[in-house]
């Protein structure tokens, strides 16, 4: 080992990650953990403010135009463009995935229409080489797809009984540990690479050994770009990273390299603030580094991570809506030890929502537990009832199902970091299929025959037993037909959009989730709760086709904390997961399950008919696992009751609920609101809540927002998963923000 | 033997009727009727639904271990919970036993009706006093009395119950200097009161009285100004209580 990495670990504790890699293991021995309050934090500097007036009046451009730029020539990876900055001379922390700021790349290798409709949406047209290259040479992701896509898959598809596939654009959600770059430097994880490949070379040539051998020279090639791209902007991060400032640069490249070869659905960060801490904490002891310059090295960061960027296509934004970027950073959490994994830096990534104003990214993520410091409990409340800008999960349920050192890609999908990655594969439509269940598996809007036929049920009144043996045997349907298609896409995906520079942040061999997921999900259960407790008749057009239901009596809806409505719920996250363990995986991917719709709720439901339930068709459905709008009529406690009852262990790939409260909800004064919403978070993460949005909003802010846009340039709200600015969102999608139940009161 | 009472609703709610994330049990019936109730639609007890205080119990325990990690406990409020005296006092005995902390929110006119072991189960009372001055108690409550309510104060007071008066503002109404003033002076008198509640006169009830084909008696006011807000905040302020 060079004298450089001594230097860069000057200091530091523990031997176990020096001869491995490790991070983890370094977190728990060099971990610096803090107990106080907020009282020590510093407020933005005046560079710090003027970098981010700069970008303000960026956004307003950007917000008139759709886009802000883009390169329509150059197809992204790592060294393609050259150094971009915001203010050169004034940047603590540099590098953009373009030449300049804001200005969008194009990664055709996902698929060349989606580059080709993304540029035409905002008036741009694609460089005709490029074009040619990519249409004549070179396939992309989207090709292979759809040369190897069944035909029942692409039935579901197109009837949007499965919707949002990653067919035609980067998958996302598989985090790098992109710590390693900082604590190692690149050259000893080319060199761990290059010795983990020359193990493959005592294997034979099966598929398999041929395809790992391949993408290990593919990762060795991405972290020999990586090492340039940082060289072009003037720094050697074939070491260590020496100080705080290196450390965050080092990380900071390391992301940046992700995102400028995938665009992927979520790029998330990790769960960096501890480890950046251990190297800030050892500056500021050496005497090289004051609180207020660690914070603005953190706002400099965040800065960056705010203005990451992906150009998508009009029909993209319908489903995921307000341009997210999912830069998923999870915070505290508890260690295996029992030690608070909360730092001064964990506090700092939150000040951030202060010193440089709310806004959705990076997608700050609490991962919470009631033995967390009463200090960084109250910070987070406030900060929550300030900004609206954070979503909690539950660390008493992560930590022991994957481990202490986890994080979040997306919204609710928990990896171990650089050690797990999931196949992201968007989700079922649950209420729909109910539907083709009843109708023998014609589609209730066109009447298309879309599932293999059935006999359509014929009962006047429908019967619940029959009803479910039929959903039952359409979930089967759905679930071989849905696993089929991710198995296809998750193939090509590798073959042609392989994340090799992500995947050389990870151990090898790597393990895998097949992240599967449900959509409407409270829909389904209620109308299965119509048709067992009230009584519901099925209403018929010429065609005999079932389009409507009138229901006669009451019934118990998702949401009330009541059994009989909840089980139901339960029963079809179990049958639902347990049909998906059933099928066979793509490299063995061990099958997972989320319950979480983004904003895809909305498309989800405007394509779907009339339900039992009393929804209309085309209605939204409600969003994640959320009991439908109006129907929780006992209050917040009572709706997050029901959904803690969905168990976490059929749905490991995360359970969405997204509550909005008024202030006056939460208490009369500032200090009562903060110890209250502590208290909900705890006694949620106690029931077993996985997950929660809080929004502490009054609709007249929301409505006032939508007639006056400009006054609110940073208004965040948490949709289910993830923070958009709310005044990028579509009308149709505000309206149906506004529509969701606010608990507060009379 | 259980008693039955009327309940209208019940919810589950947070910094509204008492401290932390309670379990509020509406029961339905009240003697008053005040021009400015949110609720017309918990008067009668006839428009409540029967409900033991065992099966109330039931509900309340499915709440109780959140309550207990939250913070928070339960309240009885209405309607008025003192016109079902039987089963508020059974209610809150079994939820005390629950060591849950226990609030009831009442206008006090029927405090006579509340005995000493309905009281030993009560650990708040979130008085409402409607108006400090005997004419406009009865021109806001329209059948109520002001002197039970003072009564009633003195009375917890005596026997160390913490009290949380709570105060509708309500322009053109209650919001005379003078009216805000008596109030306070009754609140100041009493030593167990450990905040006043200001809260704002609001419309949100008007949909439930067009839904009961009743009239509206304020659907001309407006809620108050925050200057007259911060004005009354500031008189009871000023005679030494503390303001929420």
């Amino acid at each position: 080992m060079g004298s450089a990495s001594h230097d860069g670990w000057r200091g530091f504790h523990g031997d176990g990650w020096r001869d491995t890699i490790d991070v983890g293991r370094f977190i728990h021995d060099n971990l610096r953990p803090y107990d106080g309050g907020p009282e020590f934090l510093a407020g933005p500097t005046d560079r710090t403010r003027r970098i981010w007036r700069q970008l303000e009046r960026m956004f307003v451009e950007e917000r008139r135009r759709g886009i802000y730029d883009v390169d329509a020539h150059t197809p992204s990876t790592i060294t393609s463009h050259a150094p971009g900055y915001l203010d050169k001379d004034h940047e603590l922390i540099v590098g953009l995935q373009t030449s300049a700021p804001l200005r969008r790349a194009i990664m055709p290798n996902g698929g060349l229409r989606m580059v080709q409709n993304g540029l035409a949406a905002y008036g741009y047209s694609l460089d005709s080489t490029v074009r040619t290259i990519y249409s004549q040479y070179r396939k992309t992701h989207n090709d292979g797809v759809f040369d190897a896509y069944p035909e029942d898959v692409k039935a579901a598809r197109r009837s949007h009984l499965i919707t949002g596939l990653p067919d035609a654009y980067g998958r996302g959600r598989i985090i790098g540990d992109y710590r390693r770059v900082a604590l190692y430097g690149v050259d000893r994880l080319i060199e761990e690479r290059a010795r983990r490949k020359a193990t493959l070379d005592h294997r034979p040539s099966t598929e398999d050994v041929i395809r790992d051998r391949e993408e290990l020279a593919e990762q060795i090639r991405a972290l020999e770009d990586l090492r340039y791209m940082a060289d072009r902007y003037g720094y050697d991060i074939s070491g260590p990273a020496a100080t705080g400032r290196e450390a965050i640069q080092w990380l900071y490249f390391a992301y940046l390299g992700a995102t400028e070869e995938q665009n992927g659905a979520a790029m998330s960060l990790g769960r960096t603030s501890s480890f950046v801490d251990v190297f800030l904490q050892r500056d500021i002891e050496e005497g090289t580094l004051t609180e207020e310059q660690a914070q603005e090295l953190v706002d400099d960061f965040v800065i960056k991570l705010r203005i990451v960027r992906f150009l998508r296509t009009p029909e993209y934004d319908e489903l995921f809506s307000g341009d997210p970027t999912w830069v998923t950073e999870a915070l505290g959490g508890i260690g295996c030890d029992g030690r608070p994994l909360v730092t001064r830096t964990s506090f700092r990534y939150l000040q951030t929502l202060y010193n440089l104003g709310a806004a959705p990214e990076p997608n700050l993520t609490v991962l919470w537990s009631p033995r967390l410091p009463e200090g960084f409990k109250r910070f987070c409340a406030q900060v929550s009832i300030d900004t609206s800008a954070i979503q909690y999960e539950n660390d008493e349920l992560i930590r022991p199902a994957y481990s202490d050192d986890t994080a979040i890609a997306c919204c609710v999908s928990a990896m171990r970091v650089g050690k797990d990655m999931q196949f992201f594969g968007a989700r079922a439509n649950l209420a729909k299929a109910l539907l083709y269940a009843i109708n023998g598996g014609r589609d209730e809007i066109t009447g298309a025959q879309v599932m293999p036929s059935f006999p359509e049920i014929s009962d006047d009144v429908l019967d619940f037993d029959t009803v479910l043996k039929s959903y039952d045997r359409t979930l089967d349907w759905l679930a071989e037909t849905y696993v089929d298609a991710l198995n296809v896409i998750h193939y090509m995906h590798d073959k042609y959009a392989y994340e090799r520079l992500e995947m050389a942040l990870h151990d090898y061999p790597v393990h895998r989730f097949m992240a599967t997921g449900i959509a409407g999900l409270s829909v389904a259960a209620d109308s299965l709760s119509a048709i067992k407790y009230a009584q519901a008749k099925a209403l018929r057009n010429g065609d005999g086709l079932v389009v409507d239901y009138a229901v006669d009596g009451d019934f118990p809806a998702f949401g009330n904390n009541d059994d009989r409505a909840d089980a139901i719920a339960v029963d079809l996250v179990e049958r639902f997961m347990a049909k998906i363990r059933r099928q066979p995986t793509y490299r063995k991917a061990e099958p997972s399950l989320s319950i979480l719709t983004i904003t895809s709720n909305i498309v989800y439901g405007k394509h779907t008919g009339n339900t039992p339930d009393g929804r209309r068709a085309g209605e939204p459905f409600a969003p994640g696992a959320n009991p439908m709008n109006g129907r929780d009529r006992h209050g917040l406690v009572a709706a997050a009751l029901s959904v803690a009852k969905l168990p976490y262990r059929q749905a490991r790939d995360g359970i969405s609920l997204t509550a909005t409260v008024t202030p006056d909800g939460l208490g009369h004064s500032r200090e009562e609101r903060i110890g209250n919403l502590a208290g909900i978070l705890d006694g949620y993460t106690d029931a077993g809540g996985f997950h929660l949005n809080v929004n502490v909003l009054n609709r007249a802010t929301l409505e006032d927002a939508m007639a006056h846009p400009d006054r609110y340039p940073q208004l965040t709200i948490r949709v289910s998963g993830y923070a958009v600015n709310f005044v990028r969102l579509t009308r149709e999608q505000q309206q149906d923000v506004i529509s969701r139940t606010f608990h507060g009161s009379l | 033997m259980t008693t039955t009472g009327s309940l209208h609703s019940w919810e589950v709610s947070t910094g509204v009727d008492g401290p932390g994330t309670r379990f509020v049990a509406f029961l339905a019936g009240c003697p008053l009727r005040c021009q400015f109730c949110h609720s017309p639609d918990t008067w009668y007890r006839r428009g409540g639904h029967p409900v033991t205080a065992d099966d109330l119990v039931l509900s309340v325990r499915r709440y109780e271990r959140f309550i207990k990690v939250a913070g928070g406990g339960v309240t009885l409020s209405g309607g008025e919970p003192l016109l079902q005296p039987a089963f508020t006092r059974e209610v809150l005995s079994r939820c005390h036993e629950m060591r849950l902390h226990t609030a009831l929110d009442t206008s006090g006119f029927l405090g006579d009706r509340a005995d000493d072991e309905l009281l030993s189960a009560v650990d708040l009372v979130l008085l409402d006093i409607k108006s400090g001055d005997p004419a406009t108690y009865r021109k806001v409550t329209r059948t109520g009395r002001l002197g039970p309510t003072i009564r009633f104060a003195h009375r917890l007071a005596e026997k160390g119950i913490s009290i949380w008066v709570r105060f509708v503002l309500v322009p053109g109404l209650t919001d005379d200097p003078a009216n805000v003033d008596a109030v306070a002076a009754i609140a100041e008198r009493v030593p167990t009161v450990e905040r006043v509640e200001v809260l704002p006169f609001h419309r949100m009830g008007a949909p439930k009285y067009e839904a009961l084909g009743l009239p509206f008696p304020l659907a001309g006011t407006q809620p108050p100004a925050v200057a007259t807000i911060e004005r009354v905040r500031g008189q009871f302020h000023d005679h030494g209580l503390a303001v929420f």
